[in-house]
């Protein structure tokens, strides 16, 4: 059971702000979910490696070399807020 | 060391920029003056669809440093995502390494005045920093030029006993990195950045008290002030039968305190993970043993053969040693000439006090290895004199000339044949019959020295002392 | 060339290299026809505005006789999890609403430099997560064979503007099916390569491990040349195969003779549809026709697989999601004051109007499913079944060469009818998602239609990088379709 309170400690780990309302309603629809997805643990995996990346591949990295392919103005100009090059935030001290 | 008879129990962590030139995720460069936002793509920005590829060199760095540090190196570590949100963290997670990371269980010695101090590396990993916030009051600027460049965080285990091990433990720490070439170790400019752990706890009690990390500490003076303030702050409070509580302090160098920073009531939730977008890491057999090759000797190991087989002392070696192109500069010079205490007496006293008063750096030194081998080869052939070597020395540092070269320009070759010194003898002594008379009488003790001085300077300083000495002892018989 | 609306993806380059016709006639065309149909399907949430001046220049490139590539002039729907520079990308999302990337993504940038001409940004389920195309920020998609069925998800948009001929070509993504499922509800052909053929950079990613490109087009020649270009390594992406590509569109055979086409027990005796049911038999019928052997095989962990799923993907989607804070691009609340507001405010606001409810559900259960105390009964114990799964899977295809399956259980739903229950929905993948969770090649190719009229597809499931055959089996079917030339109402 994945209760209201729950719900709003996950929430706030997750940086969602959610009404008392979705609250309510996640904790049905997660705790629904998870009853289900929950049959997992009937299966026995002792000492089985999880699985990140499905398929063999070669492993490659990358040289020590400087590219240059983007100016600050680029990086910067989708920002909802900025001065000069800079992103602009709430203080945060 | 023990204070009021609690016992502190230190451990230290520190991060380790790597001096690749471009970032561990991505390609952009890593100085430090760069515009803002100009070091950043789409990977440092943390813009939708980018992906990490590592940088070969970020791991080249962090194995050699790990195998530096007596560590095990391990042959599957992984990389995984720290998840939390803070401005300066692009992606909202930090890729980091956690429960496998890529260097282990190592130890390093070091001197702690005269005695010798062991303590272990936990464990070292890999990860990327991140931007840096510039606070305006009203709101905060964030520039992520710093994020994704490649840290090693070295952690060390809870063994350091007291401020002034705390401190050379770092320094120790920001010596090998130095001698290996993975970072600069400028701390001003935060390319070392030391976190400390410390409690105090009872002498003889068998936990460790409650640990405050301190932050913020930029120089090893510092580490060991701010420490030392630590201890006394938690002594007193346990003394007044306050609670220690976990948090992270920060030091202020202005007040010589350390302050809260926050508290850290219940462990962050940081939902560790590996990262799906990096493969395992792979550190084959083959790259260890030739990282191990390409290792250089370290201080430790160095002093110790400064020591040994050069018959240096102690203190010289420690002082050689203390940066790796100093012992090199050393060791080259010493090659040269094959006068161990001769180079380093000239390069500990001569060109480290020219050096201090120029302000230059030894990479700067007018005077290379080489040539100040060859000005001790001089002194030691007879060429010239100990003294005249001390004018030729403000000589090469002034013009960068070789010694030969400057001996030759400014005729400062030294008198040594016997029949040259003996006319000069001659003159002198005819010069002054009384005071022969008195030396041979024995009337008056110590006239020899005059002599000396006498003969000395009428050659300039030229003549051979000990040639000078042989002649006036058969001449005044 | 006549029917350019029909015309194959290597019919209209050919033609527009032998200046049969230019670009810009075939840029123009499907503009008009965009222009007229999409207002009933709403597949594109952004058109390309420069796409006719793109096209001219190819044309007077031809003139000059430069090697254009072997796609030139071909107009293509670009799904909005690609990024694309310059052009609005928005993953379905309010989160991006106003996103315009600098960069494209590597597949995209490929099929740009073969000579595709990007007529627009087509509609998703919002981050890839669903699939019905409700979700999205900009309104659901239509079926274009029933308006008041969905085209599936989450590349609906893809799937339906290439059912009704907006363009040529699209891609999409597919974590759980999403390249598939829409494929099949449209009667279109779709591929999901094998994880780390194609790469993922400049793909706005939904769950990493699971997350591939594909083609969603009109034949299975044209979906092995498009893959073909988008496939092979990528130094952006080091999750990338460095395996060389092989020519699948020049190898393509429909002579499957002693093929062995796998049935899987699990996936046969399920709840499924007549008329999907119906088409499956059909195909396995057509199959033996032409030669093929049929055998059964079993992968018991298929039965864990939508849990494994999701466990998986919502883990590690509630990371990928963490970087729509508000801060560097995208939607960001609105404060009256920056300078009182909390970072936990200033974050939380931000995001929670930005997600939809299925992309903050999804968020929600993989933050969950990390968080401490949780992380080993789901994320570390779903990545072991994940292993277990794999591994049934490689065993199965030393007995078979190509599974057969059913995409989905049914053909396309009516609007609406499954979005109030998110359980019921995530059962729709039952079918689609181990395949993402092994990281096999996987495709959906039409072979029915439903008594409604409604297309029906059937799965095919190769071994790792072993797409040709796959491709092979597809093109056999293809060739005997009893629904070839079948065309939705709104063409």
């Amino acid at each position: 059971m994945i209760d209201k309170k729950t719900i709003e400690h996950i929430a706030k780990l997750a940086r969602l702000k959610i009404s008392d309302q979705e609250a309510q309603e996640y904790s049905l629809q997660l705790t629904k979910a998870m009853d289900h997805f929950q049959k997992i643990s009937e299966i026995d995996t002792t000492g089985i490696e999880p699985l990140v990346t499905p398929t063999e591949i070669e492993v490659y990295w990358r040289p020590d070399e400087v590219e240059n392919s983007f100016t600050a103005e680029e990086m910067t100009e989708n920002a909802p807020s900025r001065a000069g090059n800079l992103f602009k935030v709430p203080p945060v001290v | 060391m023990l204070y009021r008879g609690f016992e502190p129990v230190i451990g230290i962590e520190i991060h380790v920029q790597l001096s690749t030139k471009s970032k561990i995720f991505s390609a952009d460069a890593t100085n430090f003056d760069a515009g803002d936002n100009e070091n950043t793509s789409p990977v440092s920005v943390g813009m939708p669809g980018s992906l990490p590829v590592l940088n070969s060199k970020a791991v080249e760095y962090s194995v050699k440093t790990g195998l530096a540090l007596d560590c095990e190196i391990r042959r599957h570590s992984v990389f995984a995502r720290k998840n939390y949100f803070y401005p300066d963290l692009p992606k909202g997670y930090q890729i980091s390494q956690y429960d496998k990371p890529i260097c282990e269980n190592g130890k390093i010695t070091f001197n702690v005045g005269d005695k010798e101090k062991t303590v272990s590396i936990t464990r070292a990993h890999m990860e990327e920093d991140a931007g840096k916030s510039n606070h305006q009051g009203e709101y905060t600027l964030i520039n992520y030029n710093r994020a994704g460049i490649p840290l090693l965080e070295i952690v060390s285990g809870p063994d350091i006993r007291s401020p002034l091990e705390a401190a050379e433990y770092a320094r120790t720490i920001r010596q090998i990195v130095r001698y290996l070439d993975v970072c600069d170790g400028n701390l001003e400019e935060g390319s070392l950045r030391c976190d400390c752990n410390v409690s105090v706890r009872k002498v003889g009690a068998p936990q460790f008290g409650t640990k405050v990390e301190i932050k913020n500490i930029n120089s090893f003076r510092f580490v060991e002030k701010a420490i030392e303030y630590e201890i006394e702050r938690q002594i007193d409070a346990i003394e007044r039968g306050d609670k220690i509580i976990q948090e992270t302090r920060l030091w202020d160098p202005d007040k010589n305190k350390t302050f809260s920073m926050r508290a850290k009531e219940n462990a962050e939730d940081y939902r560790y993970f590996p990262d799906p977008d990096l493969l395992p890491i792979r550190v084959t057999e083959q790259m260890i043993s030739r990282y191990k090759l390409e290792l250089p000797e370290l201080p430790i190991a160095r002093a110790k053969r400064f020591r040994d087989e050069q018959g240096l002392p102690e203190y010289d070696a420690m002082v050689l040693t203390s940066e790796r192109d100093l012992a090199d500069f050393y060791e080259e010079t010493a090659k040269q000439c094959g006068n161990f205490k001769s180079s380093s007496n000239w390069i500990m006293t001569d060109l480290m006090r020219e050096l201090k008063t120029t302000n230059k750096s030894l990479s700067e030194s007018p005077i290379r290895p080489a040539h100040l081998g060859k000005m001790i080869e001089l002194i030691d052939k007879g060429t010239i004199s100990g003294k005249i070597a001390k004018t030729v020395f403000q000589e090469m540092w002034a013009s960068g000339k070789s010694p030969e070269t400057v001996v030759k320009e400014k005729g400062f070759v030294q008198i040594t044949d016997p029949v040259v010194i003996e006319k000069i003898v001659d003159e002198i002594l005819s010069a002054n019959p009384q005071m022969v008379e008195d030396h041979k009488s024995g009337k008056k003790k110590n006239l020899l020295g005059f002599f000396v001085g006498a003969v000395m300077k009428a050659s300039k300083g030229q003549a051979n002392p000990d040639l000078v000495n042989t002649i006036l002892h058969e001449k005044l018989k | 060339m006549t029917d350019l609306t029909n015309g194959s993806i290597f019919e209209i380059a050919e033609a527009v290299r032998n200046k049969t016709v230019s670009a810009k006639e075939v840029c123009s065309h499907f503009q008009s026809r965009i222009e007229a149909l999409d207002r009933k399907l709403n597949s594109f949430i952004t058109i390309n505005d420069g796409a006719l001046l793109e096209a001219e220049q190819l044309d007077a490139r031809i003139a000059k006789g430069e090697n254009v590539g072997p796609l030139a002039g071909v107009p293509f729907g670009i799904k909005e999890m690609f990024c694309t520079k310059g052009l609005k990308t928005t993953a379905g999302s309010r989160a991006l609403e106003n996103f315009i990337p600098p960069y494209d993504a590597t597949a995209v940038s490929r099929l740009k430099n073969a000579g595709i001409v990007i007529m627009g940004k087509l509609n998703q389920d919002e981050f890839a997560m669903g699939s019905s195309n409700e979700t999205s920020y900009f309104g659901a998609v239509k079926n274009p064979w029933n308006l008041d069925c969905v085209p599936g998800g989450s590349s609906g948009g893809s799937a339906a503007a290439q059912a009704a001929r907006l363009v040529a070509g699209t891609i999409g993504t597919d974590t759980g099916g999403s390249i598939r499922q829409p494929a099949s509800f449209c009667g279109i052909v779709g591929v999901k390569p094998t994880y780390g053929r194609v790469s993922r950079y400049g793909i706005i990613a939904y769950a990493s491990s699971l997350d591939q490109a594909g083609p969603l087009v009109s034949s299975v020649k044209d979906a092995a040349l498009i893959m073909e270009i988008m496939s092979g390594f990528d130094p952006h992406d080091s999750t990338t195969s460095q395996k060389s590509v092989p020519s699948w569109s020049i190898n393509l055979s429909d002579d499957i003779k002693g093929m062995r086409i796998g049935l899987m027990k699990e996936y046969m005796s399920g709840n499924l549809h007549l008329d999907v049911q119906k088409t499956v038999d059909n195909a396995i019928a057509s199959l033996k026709l032409r030669g093929a052997e049929i055998v059964e095989i079993s992968v018991p962990m298929t039965e864990f697989a939508v849990p494994v799923y999701y466990l998986v993907a919502a883990s590690e989607a509630s990371s990928n999601l963490a970087r729509y804070d508000g801060v560097k691009y995208g939607y960001r609340a609105e404060f009256k004051n920056l300078s009182s507001e909390t970072l936990e405010d200033f974050y939380g606001k931000t995001r929670g109007e930005a997600f939809g409810a299925e992309t903050k559900r999804r968020i929600m259960l993989g933050t969950y499913c990390l968080s401490s105390g949780y992380y080993d009964a789901y994320y570390n114990k779903a990545g072991q079944v994940r292993r277990l799964l794999t591994n049934q899977y490689i065993a199965a295809f030393q007995k078979c060469d190509v599974i057969l399956s059913p995409v989905t259980t049914a053909p396309a739903f009516k609007i609406g009818e499954r979005s109030s229950d998110p359980l019921s929905m995530y059962l729709n993948d039952i079918f689609t998602t181990s395949t993402n969770l092994a990281g096999l090649p996987g495709m959906s190719v039409p072979f029915g239609l439903s008594s409604d009229g409604l297309p029906i597809g059937v799965q095919l499931t190769a071994g790792h990088f072993e797409e040709q055959k796959m491709l092979d089996v597809a093109f056999a079917l293809e060739n005997d379709s009893p629904v070839k030339g079948a065309k939705p109402h709104v063409i």
